[in-house]
């Protein structure tokens, strides 16, 4: 699907409907992780740590933040939401789903042999997916240019770019740090997923990011830290947005790799594992407790 | 070159307002005209080439038409996967323009010397190549560029290219033309080193030799159907770039030729070798230096068709 086509944009533009918000987020966030973890153990694929590493970001994101009418997913002003870290992409498509993007059936074709639904995800594969990612270091330049052009077209999307720590590394990524600060791109924002790990190893063992908070702020971006698996925390602080009228903000959340299952929790080789049936079933029974 | 450039660029952004120029702070005495008439228009996005690619996607992604523009080594190489997965993958509409194409920087050296670029813009599913053969083209072609939807590279030469056109020639993609009729031997060209083989032709006549000067302004898609028509009536062929054989203009066509089952008496790609240029001089001392030059090209088409290479 080719949206990015320029003829297909609307003369009229509406104004965005906000979006309601869920109900009992703890239970929403568990059956995603359920979900997640079944169709990674069915589909033999890692990055499971990762993906629950962000799935209460998620849930706060679509509990009435992020704007997107459901029954036009191509409107040009709806908010842009970019997942720059491309190989937690199994949580976007198991959240999409669940917020009625698609039918969840379709869930079952992840990875399959001929199916949209990659390891990485690629741009509007199903609706909802705005970027192809998967390489790092793309999304936040991605993200500063949908920002720039809707506030040059005074146009109301705003743009929210999630990024990994192990992200950070890249280059690139404080390339488009310094431009967007430069730019004072205040319907930007960027979360990064603090889970401190990164493939190999604890990200303060790999290249340590800190001090973090301070080198964003440096670059001319509001900072707030927040608990990445507080849903209410995150739903209050989504509504301040933007922190500060004349920056982009960045939410630092703090996470932990593979929450919500005790052997996987802080363990940063579930980058890589793949679930066995043994993870499976302990897995799914603490889930389900 | 890059003035026919940018007053065609000029010309068009007056019209569509989506149009946005950005540059990684590069076109000193160039694009200050550009920059005070259309404003919002006009993005120096600073030296970080691989930010301008993906934010330049990010506003093609919200309906703006944007362009990218810098030397064309940074422009190709420095964001190679930018280009790849930004532009490419999400069939963007971005435009991605570098200046000074082949030996347009030569006395800088080797970091400025785009030999390269078209072999790696022409391994990218959706792009397309092209390259102008002189400053009446150019303006077509960045015209051509704008109306296309999708990405495409515009690799362009510096300034002073002499004239081959008289005026603005009509300009289609993936369209070529025979610029001199001849029989014994074909010389197919692209970008403005095409007037050495002009020159070529000239000195090939005193000869007795008659060069058909055939000019690709479009690298990718070939004008298949010229090359057809070329290939089976001509028995000798050259290729002609100013960029590496490896890879480049002259190894699409070769692949074509050989693929199509034409046959010829002989073919041969005139470029640069498969080394770095580390004695530098002007564009026409390194012309001079790989044969890229009218003499050295009369020579090989000599030799070629006397059956002597």
């Amino acid at each position: 699907m080719k949206i990015s086509q320029r003829s297909q944009l609307p003369l009229k533009r509406g104004s965005l409907p906000q979006s309601a918000p869920l109900k009992n987020l703890p239970e929403v966030a568990t059956q995603i992780r359920r979900d997640i973890l079944e169709i990674s153990y069915r589909a033999r694929t890692g990055h499971v740590g990762s993906a629950f590493s962000i799935v209460d970001i998620l849930v706060a994101l679509y509990n009435g933040f992020l704007r997107f009418p459901l029954e036009r997913p191509d409107h040009p002003d709806r908010d842009r939401f970019l997942l720059s870290k491309g190989h937690a992409v199994l949580a976007l498509y198991v959240a999409l789903a669940h917020r009625g993007f698609f039918r969840k059936e379709k869930l079952n074709e992840f990875v399959q042999d001929g199916s949209e639904l990659a390891g990485h995800p690629e741009i509007q594969c199903v609706p909802g997916v705005e970027i192809s990612s998967g390489s790092l270091g793309h999304g936040l330049s991605l993200g500063a240019g949908m920002a720039f052009a809707a506030r040059l077209d005074k146009r109301p999307t705003r743009a929210v770019v999630l990024l990994s720590d192990g992200e950070c590394n890249e280059g690139s990524i404080w390339e488009a740090i310094h431009f967007a600060g430069h730019h004072k791109l205040a319907n930007l924002t960027a979360i990064v997923d603090y889970n401190k790990s990164q493939a190999l190893g604890p990200t303060k063992d790999v290249l340590d990011l800190e001090p973090f908070a301070d080198k964003w702020q440096s670059f001319g971006w509001a900072v707030a830290q927040v608990d990445g698996h507080d849903h209410q925390k995150m739903t209050a602080l989504f509504k301040t947005l933007p922190l500060e009228k004349d920056k982009p903000t960045v939410i630092i959340a703090h996470t932990v790799m593979g929450k919500g299952v005790s052997f996987m929790e802080g363990d940063w080789t579930w980058h890589y594992h793949t679930p066995t049936e043994q993870h499976l079933n302990k897995g799914l029974e603490e889930l389900n407790a | 070159m890059r003035n026919s450039f940018i007053n065609a660029v000029e010309g068009q952004a007056e019209r569509d307002s989506d149009i946005m120029f950005l540059t990684a702070d590069l076109g000193f005495q160039m694009i200050e005209s550009f920059a005070k008439r259309f404003p919002r228009q006009f993005l120096n996005v600073g030296i970080a080439e691989a930010n301008m690619v993906g934010v330049a996607a990010g506003m093609a992604l919200m309906g703006k038409l944007p362009i990218c523009y810098t030397i064309a080594t940074f422009m190709t190489m420095r964001t190679y996967e930018q280009v790849r997965n930004d532009v490419c993958l999400h069939e963007a509409n971005v435009k991605i323009v570098g200046v000074g194409g082949g030996f347009g920087y030569s006395m800088y050296g080797p970091t400025h010397h785009p030999l390269e670029d078209m072999a790696i813009m022409r391994t990218l599913p959706e792009m397309v190549i092209l390259s102008p053969i002189d400053p009446n083209q150019t303006a077509a072609a960045a015209r051509a560029m704008l109306k296309h939807n999708g990405p495409v590279y515009l690799r362009l030469g510096k300034k002073g290219e002499p004239a081959i056109y008289t005026k603005e020639p009509r300009f289609q993609i993936g369209q070529g033309a025979v610029l001199k009729e001849g029989g014994d031997i074909a010389i197919i060209s692209t970008g403005p080193i095409t007037y050495e083989a002009l020159k070529a032709a000239e000195i090939l006549h005193q000869d007795g030799i008659e060069l058909c000067v055939v000019a690709l302004p479009t690298v990718k898609p070939l004008d298949v159907v010229l090359l057809d028509e070329i290939g089976r009536k001509i028995p000798y062929i050259l290729t002609l770039e100013e960029g590496t054989i490896m890879g480049g203009f002259g190894s699409a066509i070769a692949s074509y030729y050989l693929e199509r089952g034409i046959h010829l008496k002989g073919f041969y790609r005139l470029g640069t070798p498969d080394r770095f240029v580390k004695r530098i001089g002007s564009a026409d001392y390194l012309r001079g230096q790989f044969g890229l030059d009218g003499a050295g090209i009369a020579r090989t088409a000599s030799d070629m068709v006397s059956n002597r290479r």
